[in-house]
């Protein structure tokens, strides 16, 4: 075994569902563990979580450090930081990755804070390589290539932690490709007595209120998706109408979701969900750099769109300058005749 | 009514890039800083709204402070505008090129100079860079409770805070003491500068720009005066180096940032093999006969 540490995966769960983001985040931590020879480790925080466990074996944990405490739930950030703190110290794992939700972007500059070990927020993708400093002139060999969007999108930089491991980043929702998980897979459970005190429990958590999300983007096949262009809510249902009828979920453009005309669940960007289906219709979308940043891994794209100059157009495999008014209901009416 | 509270609000001046023009890209691919607009921080101005409104509600005290070049105190002065009492100006070439744990480090010197403050407010992000780091990173160098994603306090006392914040899918009432750091999202509508301000405080400078409108200046001795006569009239932007905060040279700057940019890319249009499809009931059928033939529909 490498004279390194492991790749820890932080595991972000609410009411003891996995979030989808920890399992792909499980995916690439294998491969970046296989290609370092080291071990993949899942940290699983919070109360009564036992029966997640399998799960992330399955997913390629070959370690759980498991940290359950009532002072645990709800998730706050500072009894959080304090448990992956006292594990990051007794451990020493090379890459802690975690998602880039609200949860995520708020507890890992915590600890990166406390580790003085740099963080890279918002990665689209991870790979190891070698690095030469050269301001520094040092060299570095297996780091974590961490690469993100910069400037609202405009510029991707590809940034390298070179002090203290653990190397850590956040990483978007939906870039990562999720494997199919082996069943039976089996690893090691590591219990963990939390060490918890006073001064991380300082903040009181009096009323919290949550809904599950009321649409799943990144596991759809189909997605039709709506912009500025469609006009107003009452347009949007041609949106939904296809979306229907083609068996696809609803997507939209910032523009949309700023409008008013649907929420932002259904958003499709860098601010919102990546997707990658089977089939991206984007109606009335221009294709801004940010929404296009969360929708070019579609398989194909078809885009509808009166402005024959739009940049959706450049990312697209089928182009239909058109009133989206005249060419949706003509889909519908084609699709309905030959399915 | 005496002042009751001390509320500090960190903002950072960014290059507007949410409105990226051509000239903005250089043909090589990287950004040229100097074609976009500077503006205020869109969320740090949300945060600057929300102590406007604990000033009006408890009549605290509301500071302002950014750490950038010399010209930053442009958005000091925006925010003295609107209704800020007082600002500091963190700038020295020693902070250049910092990441957001350099960054952080900095302004907690700076919060650490300034004394003592009940809450800090920070935006969630900056549109240059959209990390969301440092406002949890300043909480930990201050070893204080920070709370994310602040829509609004509910209750401001000797002590303690009660705020509600946003989470995923829903909403979270919590309860801290103070002194706590707070990250605000885009949940109030910022109020515009006011004229009576913008009269009175269009003459805050700070010890730079003191220097270089009155280059007359012979000794220290009639800048001090002048400092302390602009202070008396709550007119100087407080301006600190890295030794004025006490920062240690290390840990500020490229010096004291652990992330290094191997590589910067521009985001070039893939151009795909793009099939023209007429707008036509004809042309749609095709479309979608070729759709689900290539089992993409159906």
């Amino acid at each position: 075994m490498a004279n390194i540490g492991n790749v820890w995966v932080f595991i972000e769960q609410e009411g003891g569902t996995i979030a989808e983001v920890s399992l792909e985040l499980l995916c690439k931590g294998r491969e970046l563990a296989a290609r370092l020879g080291v071990k993949t480790e899942a940290l699983l925080i919070g109360d009564k979580l036992g029966k997640c466990v399998d799960k992330l074996y399955e997913y390629g944990a070959d370690t759980v450090f498991l940290a359950e405490d009532p002072r645990l739930e709800p998730f706050t950030v500072q009894p959080f930081a304090k448990v992956i703190m006292d594990l990051i110290r007794e451990y020493n794992p090379n890459i802690l990755l975690f998602g880039a939700t609200m949860k995520g972007r708020e507890l890992a500059p915590r600890v990166a804070s406390e580790k003085l070990a740099g963080l890279t927020a918002d990665c689209t993708s991870l790979r190891i390589d070698d690095f030469e400093d050269r301001v520094s002139k040092k060299s570095y060999t297996d780091k974590l290539m961490q690469i993100r969007p910069a400037f609202g999108g405009n510029i991707i930089a590809t940034i390298v932690n070179t002090w203290d491991d653990p190397q850590m980043v956040t990483v978007r929702e939906g870039v990562m490709k999720m494997d199919e998980p082996t069943p039976g897979r089996k690893g090691e459970l590591v219990k963990v007595k939390p060490a918890l005190t006073d001064a991380e429990t300082v903040i009181k958590v009096i009323e919290r209120v949550r809904e599950d999300k009321d649409v799943n983007l990144k596991g759809a096949q189909i997605i039709v998706a709506g912009g500025y262009g469609v006009g107003n809510k009452e347009n949007f249902a041609l949106i939904k109408q296809l979306a229907e009828v083609l068996g696809g979920e609803v997507g939209a453009s910032r523009a949309a979701v700023d409008a008013g005309w649907i929420n932002h669940d259904h958003q499709v960007g860098q601010t919102g969900v990546t997707v990658r289906p089977k089939l991206y219709i984007a109606c009335g979308i221009s294709g801004s750099i940010q929404h296009r940043a969360g929708m070019t891994g579609s398989k194909k794209i078809i885009a509808i769109n009166t402005d024959p100059d739009a940049p959706i157009f450049a990312v697209s495999h089928y182009s239909i300058v058109g009133d989206l008014n005249t060419v949706i209901p003509q889909m519908i009416k084609a699709f309905k005749a030959k399915a | 009514m005496t002042v009751s509270y001390t509320v500090i609000v960190f903002v950072k001046q960014v290059p507007d890039t949410q409105n990226i023009t051509g000239e903005a890209m250089t043909p090589e691919g990287t950004v040229n800083r100097g074609a976009l607009p500077a503006i205020f921080n869109p969320e740090d101005l949300n945060a600057l709204e929300l102590a406007l409104q604990l000033k009006d509600r408890y009549n605290a005290k509301v500071v302002v402070g950014t750490m950038g070049p010399p010209n930053a105190a442009e958005v000091l002065r925006n925010a003295l505008f609107r209704g800020a009492d007082e600002a500091f100006l963190l700038t020295d070439r020693a902070f250049a090129g910092a990441d957001t744990l350099a960054t952080s480090y900095a302004l907690s010197c700076a919060a650490k100079k300034y004394g003592k403050f009940d809450l800090i407010l920070c935006g969630r992000q900056a549109i240059d860079g959209d990390t969301a780091q440092v406002g949890p990173q300043l909480a930990e160098k201050l070893n204080i409770p920070q709370i994310c994603y602040i829509e609004d306090v509910i209750k401001l006392e000797k002590g303690k805070i009660t705020a509600k914040r946003a989470i995923e899918g829903g909403y979270e009432v919590l309860e801290a003491p103070t002194p706590s750091l707070l990250t605000v999202i885009d949940s109030n509508i910022p109020r515009p500068q006011n004229a009576m301000r913008i009269m009175k405080f269009k003459k805050a400078k700070t010890k730079s720009e003191l220097i270089k409108a009155n280059s007359t200046y012979t000794d220290a001795n009639e800048r001090a005066a002048e400092e302390k006569r602009l202070e008396d009239k709550d007119l100087l932007i407080y301006e600190w180096s890295a030794e004025d905060v006490g920062a240690d040279k290390e840990r500020i700057g490229f010096a004291g940032s652990p992330t290094k940019v191997k590589e910067i890319m521009s985001v070039v249009l893939t151009a795909t093999d793009t099939k023209k499809v007429e707008a036509s009931e004809k042309g749609i059928s095709s479309l979608i006969q070729e759709l689900i033939n290539d089992h993409t529909l159906g």
